[in-house]
């Protein structure tokens, strides 16, 4: 996690919100540090994390977590972490019949299918255990990143139900957390991806925006971090916090400094 | 292997070839990648695949794209178990030479080719390769081939300082030796038939593999994507690229090249309609691939009509599926090319994505204006400048 993004959401792993839903999406730019920020804080937070990768394989955020000081190798054996490796399982689900039903069992289906298979295997993954061992905190579900699942041929809809049923149980059935990244795909037509943000924004307690600097490219200010503070379910009478920071991505954590004040400039 | 004999190069001089260039903690020997399961990614090891080196940043493994040029932008090379993604110029004319070179590179380094197309033969399109500038005497020609182009003030001998006239008038580049990574190549001639016959290569042509029948139920791809994701899984796990088949361990790449990956010759219309009934099957087959490169030692290389495809949102989709990608624009029947800002060059070359991968930071390049041109010998990519180029680099 990075302790500069820390105080500026005004979180520690100890004291986290629970029951929020969190939106990152980024726009021309790549915003997976903000994925490997929630997998390192809610772990450290002794959280119980169902992770859903679909676009990169467990090695690659096992070797960015040891940078960020969390092993994920000891977290899965230890039974904090579930992970589910997509890119493994479509090889599995696509060269040989699955007998029993496979979480991301849509794959097969030449139909745009429904994800719940999906669904059942997080409710499994996160529910409390009563056998009495080590008491993780809070459940966590983190899901990087969503628009695959429409870029394999699920609806908007399908991905809005299934976030809708990861809601209502992780959320407020566990009083957990609930991260997703979602692209952003901008000026590009894509009518799906619009809706599938549109609606996980109007649903969202706090949005992550990632974009990349207007002007272009630069060495020193790799882009624009937008954090807006929401409340869904109150009436809107209350304006929406909102804040703006740019941000540097190094080696082992992300900087963060007030519009024209990066160090490079000052 | 004759091919490795006559490069000249084996393991043991690759390995050390790293040896003298890498950082002296042990790290960067180490090859972290996720790649190669069924072994244990816990304790480092010594690679010593032909034609690899581990990258200076995180010692991730790198293969060369057979362009060095292109290697210097991508961070040192293409990694291991990635896919580079080319959208083609409109004539694809430079894109299947990038894919030419990517293939002769494979067999110079005496890795395993896969070779797929819907069009052109894989065993054409090998005969066509170009012919590898492996031997020093080859140095000459391509000295003068460079010098031609400076102008005749150039040759004439210094006179105040003549120690100095022996000194080589612009960086020292060029062939040296056929064991470095990143070879040079002549586009004008072909590659020895014998480099061919001694590699090891597959060929997957479209026509001859689509008319047995389909076994496994449909999921939505089109026929001629089910097959060839089939034969790619094939010929990892029978020749051991993925470590998972018992009695043959591997110790090389598997060079992967897919020619106009989305074309109508696939059975794809998504470049003929914008909402078609396959809409889904290219970025299913690009999930798939990038499964089974993520397991096992190959890497990619497919080029895709991008220009053609009617629905914008599935470039940004095939974009994110990928992991290096790199956009061609020829400036051949374009209004580029009467242009005096563009006389030097053929073409535009864009970098359009760069992974992250085992990494917050990525080797993203300072410069984003690239134009290439390709000379006989060399394909060179600069930084565009309308006037004298300060910063050319001729890689």
């Amino acid at each position: 996690m990075f302790p500069e993004l820390n105080n500026l959401l005004n979180t520690t792993p100890d004291r986290a919100e629970q029951g929020k839903l969190t939106l990152l999406c980024d726009a021309k730019t790549d915003g997976s540090f903000l994925v490997h920020h929630f997998l390192s804080f809610y772990l450290k937070a002794n959280c119980k994390v169902c992770f859903v990768a679909l676009i990169q394989s467990f090695s690659h955020y096992n070797i960015v977590g040891q940078k960020l000081g969390v092993n994920l190798t000891m977290a899965r054996e230890r039974g904090q972490l579930v992970f589910l490796e997509g890119l493994k399982s479509a090889v599995d689900i696509f060269f040989q019949a699955q007998e029993k039903p496979h979480p991301l069992q849509f794959l097969r289906e030449a139909n745009a299918g429904n994800l719940k298979p999906l669904f059942e295997f997080v409710r499994e993954a996160l529910k409390p255990v009563d056998s009495g061992e080590a008491g993780w905190t809070y459940p966590v579900l983190l899901v990087d990143d969503l628009s695959v699942l429409l870029s394999l041929g699920l609806g908007a809809v399908a991905v809005l139900d299934f976030i809708h049923y990861c809601r209502a149980t992780v959320c407020w059935e566990l009083k957990g957390n609930v991260v997703v990244l979602v692209h952003d795909s901008g000026d590009v037509e894509d009518e799906e991806n619009d809706i599938l943000l549109n609606g996980l924004s109007h649903q969202s307690h706090l949005i992550l925006r990632a974009e990349g600097l207007a002007t272009g490219f630069c060495r020193d200010v790799h882009g624009q971090l937008r954090i807006l503070w929401r409340r869904p379910s109150q009436s809107t009478s209350q304006r929406d916090q909102s804040l703006t920071y740019q941000y540097k991505i190094q080696d082992r954590s992300v900087s963060f400094f007030a519009k024209g004040m990066s160090p490079a400039v000052l | 292997m004759a091919a490795v004999a006559t490069c000249g190069g084996d393991a043991g001089s690759a390995g050390s070839a790293v040896a003298t260039g890498s950082k002296s903690n042990v790290t960067s020997f180490q090859r972290r990648g996720p790649r190669a399961s069924g072994t244990n990614d816990s304790g480092p090891r010594l690679v010593s695949i032909t034609g690899t080196r581990p990258s200076v940043r995180n010692g991730q493994l790198l293969v060369s794209t057979g362009l060095p040029a292109l290697d210097q932008l991508l961070g040192g090379g293409l990694a291991v178990g990635t896919v580079l993604l080319i959208e083609e110029d409109k004539y694809n004319i430079y894109s299947s030479l990038l894919f030419k070179y990517f293939l002769a590179e494979g067999i110079v380094n005496g890795h395993t080719l896969l070779v797929a197309s819907a069009n052109e033969d894989p065993a054409n399109i090998l005969q066509e390769l170009p012919a590898p500038l492996l031997d020093d005497n080859c140095k000459k020609e391509f000295d003068e081939d460079v010098y031609n182009h400076k102008t005749p003030e150039s040759n004439i001998k210094m006179k105040i300082a003549w120690r100095y006239q022996l000194l080589p008038k612009m960086e020292q580049i060029g062939p040296v030796s056929s064991s470095r990574f990143g070879h040079y190549y002549d586009a004008s001639k072909r590659i020895p038939q014998e480099l061919i016959e001694a590699s090891k290569w597959h060929g997957f042509f479209l026509p001859e593999k689509i008319s047995s029948t389909l076994k496994v139920e449909p999921c939505s791809l089109t026929h001629g994507y089910i097959k060839l994701l089939q034969f790619i899984q094939n010929i990892i796990y029978e020749e051991g690229f993925d470590g998972s088949n018992p009695q043959k361990k591997q110790k090389n790449i598997l060079r992967i090249g897919i020619q106009n990956l989305g074309s109508p010759l696939w059975g794809d219309d998504i470049c003929c309609t914008e909402n078609g009934d396959s809409s889904h099957s290219l970025t299913k087959f690009l999930y798939v691939l990038r499964g089974l490169l993520r397991t096992s030692l190959s890497v990619c290389i497919i080029t895709m009509p991008t220009h053609l495809i009617q629905n914008k949102a599935v470039i940004a989709h095939i974009t994110n599926l990928s992991d290096i990608v790199v956009g061609l624009e020829s400036f051949i029947g374009s209004e580029r090319e009467t242009n005096p800002l563009y006389k030097d060059y053929h073409g535009l070359i864009h970098i359009r994505q760069i992974p992250r991968l085992n990494n917050l930071v990525c080797d993203e390049s300072d410069v984003k204006d690239l134009g290439f041109k390709l000379k006989r010998k060399l394909f060179t990519i600069e930084l565009e400048s309308g006037f004298a180029s300060f910063h050319s680099a001729h890689f």
